[in-house]
């Protein structure tokens, strides 16, 4: 490292700029938590929260979330629409994604301009497109219709993450099993997928994350029965913001927190393998 | 198995469910019939109108039979509408005009009779409006999105300066991702750089740092923002507490353009952080040491060695960010209040609150082209199939 050449207070003021930046990524996440344990109604820190009494704090925003049909409703409107995304985006793209890693592909870059599109345009313009189309065939304001929606928008993140995996893939592997008499569907079955699998379960939550979080889709082709927990969230911050919405933010934030260490583990362990 | 037949289903799937709906909205901006197909004949009998004078009684005979014929059908509404939006105050003058007709008994001079109701009907500005608004396929909707109009004689006209609307808007889009380039540029470099130098297991956890914002929902992180900010959140309370402002003078924060850019900052700072590290794992640090061991002190060094070298890196993150702030539409809806709005904000509200259609197509139209084109570069300089994800 370049230490000795920085002097002792460039290198100080690096890392406290450092830390500072740190700190502005993850605090604001962060100080969500104990407000969601706030006895009174109030977004901030009361005298009794600073002081550590264990009056000031209780479960009683976890309690109106957990008895809040509309809450519950938007959560199993969430994960019905969340797990049939992540299926539909997670078959689609790994197969994708096998198809993109062979060298035969014609038009290889083509195809995954295509593929990767959903994730780079703006989703307001996704979505008013959506609006447009899906009223014309019927599907606004449906279950098929939000799903087909967020499986569009997931299946970026399943091609890129597969096919990531798939680049330190030995393609002498198939061929290996190939000429041990497996069929296609074999081979991919005992040999690739095993390999792959790090890749298509860290896609398969990546998909699922977004649609979990996707809310302008939702807002533009969901009707009032398939109000997800993002769209109440937004009803929450627009016109009443309570404290219930807290309690929500932190189940979340533990949610994501949860999603990230598994795919980072998942990445590490791809990673480990010899490529 | 051939491998085209793997990419087959996802393309068709994406060209369907995503595509598609791009592709009619963009007809949308352009193919308008509403119009001409509720008044062929008088559009066709204005064709023959030499621009300038009243048209004769058969123009005004055949209009008042079809906007009679529009309201049984119930379309009259929507008629007068886009009339209205190629010149203001002509909604009023089409319903009230019918709404006498109806109920008067058969005039002998239809001209007279509209005349009489609502003098616009003797401008010819009148007539053209009606003529423009009858074009099935049509540029106005762009012309509009653009703050440009057409003259009467024919000819693109500027929008007087204090009806531009969307230009500034997206100008302010542009200088707004701009700025929020820079600040991710200038937070995100120093920790990709301590994060690619550290030793590998406090790297891991720096990464996850990164990371967390990056898994977080996008609503709680705005909700944390607003929490932070709002003039009886945490941060003020604090600054108060302290004494650092008086009760009575606590900020505003949010609800503006600062609440804009700070939480799309915070939200898109990794997407700036990742790139730049994963170039700067590559460098080895051997180069630094090497350009010390010349005689260059560190800012030498990294303006002549690192710097030139992490250059891939800087394009890739500042380009995805650039291109996913000026489509940016969630965080400036909850936190933009009325200052920091952005373009997208403006699709949303012609989409949802004033319902014209054509325009916010044309609008997301322009947005999509500018992302299109920034997507090609990006393409070019970075290549797609070189992104990673954390």
């Amino acid at each position: 490292m370049s230490g000795n050449s920085w002097g002792r207070v460039g290198r100080l003021g690096y890392l406290a700029y450092c830390s500072a930046v740190f700190l502005f990524l993850t605090a604001p996440i962060l100080v969500i938590v104990p407000l969601s344990f706030n006895v009174e109604p109030y977004f901030t820190f009361t005298e009794g929260m600073l002081s550590l009494d264990p009056q000031a704090y209780s479960l009683r925003w976890y309690r109106t979330v957990a008895e809040d049909p509309e809450w519950l409703r938007a959560l199993a409107n969430s994960l019905v629409i969340g797990f049939a995304a992540t299926a539909l985006a997670t078959a689609l793209g790994t197969l994708a994604a096998l198809g993109l890693a062979n060298p035969a592909m014609p038009g290889r870059s083509l195809a995954m301009s295509l593929l990767i599109s959903p994730m780079v345009t703006p989703v307001i313009i996704s979505a008013a497109g959506m609006f447009f189309f899906y009223s014309d065939l019927g599907l606004a304001q449906t279950y098929p219709g939000l799903i087909l929606a967020h499986t569009a928008l997931g299946t970026p993140f399943v091609v890129i993450t597969v096919t990531a995996t798939l680049s330190g893939f030995d393609p002498n592997l198939t061929r290996a099993a190939a000429s041990l008499g497996a069929g296609p569907v074999r081979t991919f079955r005992r040999v690739q997928l095993p390999l792959i699998a790090p890749g298509v379960i860290s896609g398969a939550l990546f998909a699922f994350a977004t649609s979990f979080d996707e809310v302008v889709t939702v807002l533009f082709i969901g009707g009032l029965d398939q109000r997800t927990i993002p769209r109440q969230m937004w009803a929450g911050i627009r016109e009443q913001i309570s404290p219930a919405i807290l309690a929500v933010a932190t189940l979340l934030i533990a949610f994501a927190l949860l999603l990230m260490l598994v795919v980072e583990w998942l990445r590490r362990r791809g990673n480990a393998k010899p490529a | 198995m051939r491998p085209a037949l793997l990419v087959l289903p996802l393309a068709a799937f994406i060209l369907v469910t995503f595509v598609a709906p791009l592709a009619v909205m963009l007809g949308r901006s352009l193919y308008d019939p509403l119009v001409a197909d509720a008044l062929p004949e008088t559009l066709r009998l204005l064709r023959q109108w030499d621009g300038e004078r009243t048209p004769s009684e058969p123009v005004f005979e055949t209009m008042a039979g079809e906007l009679l014929k529009a309201r049984r059908e119930r379309t009259l509404g929507r008629i007068a509408t886009r009339v209205n939006r190629v010149q203001a105050g002509l909604r009023s003058a089409l319903l009230k005009s019918v709404r006498k007709l109806r109920s008067a008994p058969r005039p002998d001079s239809w001209r007279e009779a509209m005349i009489a109701v609502d003098p616009k009907w003797a401008e010819a500005r009148t007539w053209h409006a009606i003529r423009r608004a009858g074009e099935r396929f049509t540029l106005r909707h762009y012309l509009h999105a653009l703050d440009l109009d057409q003259a009467p004689g024919g000819g693109i006209i500027r929008q007087p300066p204090d009806l531009r609307i969307y230009l500034p808007l997206l100008q302010r889009t542009l200088a707004v991702s701009l700025g929020i380039t820079l600040l991710c540029l200038l937070l995100g470099y120093p920790i990709a750089y301590l994060i690619a130098n550290a030793p590998p297991r406090r790297a891991n956890l720096l990464l996850l740092l990164v990371l967390v914002p990056f898994w977080t929902s996008l609503l709680v992180r705005t909700t944390s923002w607003i929490v932070l900010l709002q003039t009886q959140g945490v941060i003020n309370d604090l600054l108060a507490a302290v004494g650092l402002i008086a009760e009575d003078q606590r900020i505003s924060m949010i609800y503006n353009m600062t609440g804009t850019v700070v939480a799309m900052t915070h939200v898109l700072l990794p997407f700036m952080v990742l790139p730049l590290y994963s170039v700067m794992r590559t460098i080895p640090p051997l180069y630094m040491s090497a350009a010390a061991s010349l005689g260059a002190n560190f800012l030498q060094a990294f303006r002549r060695v690192y710097w030139p070298q992490t250059l891939p890196g800087v394009a890739a993150g500042s380009l995805l960010v650039f291109i996913l702030a000026i489509g940016y539409f969630i965080t400036p809806a909850l936190v933009g209040g009325q200052s920091g709005q952005l373009i997208s904000n403006m699709v949303a509200y012609h989409m949802q609150q004033s319902l014209n259609w054509g325009l916010a197509a044309a609008l997301g139209g322009v947005l999509l082209g500018g992302v299109f084109l920034l997507y090609l570069v990006f393409n070019r300089l970075v290549g797609v199939d070189r992104m990673r994800l954390g």
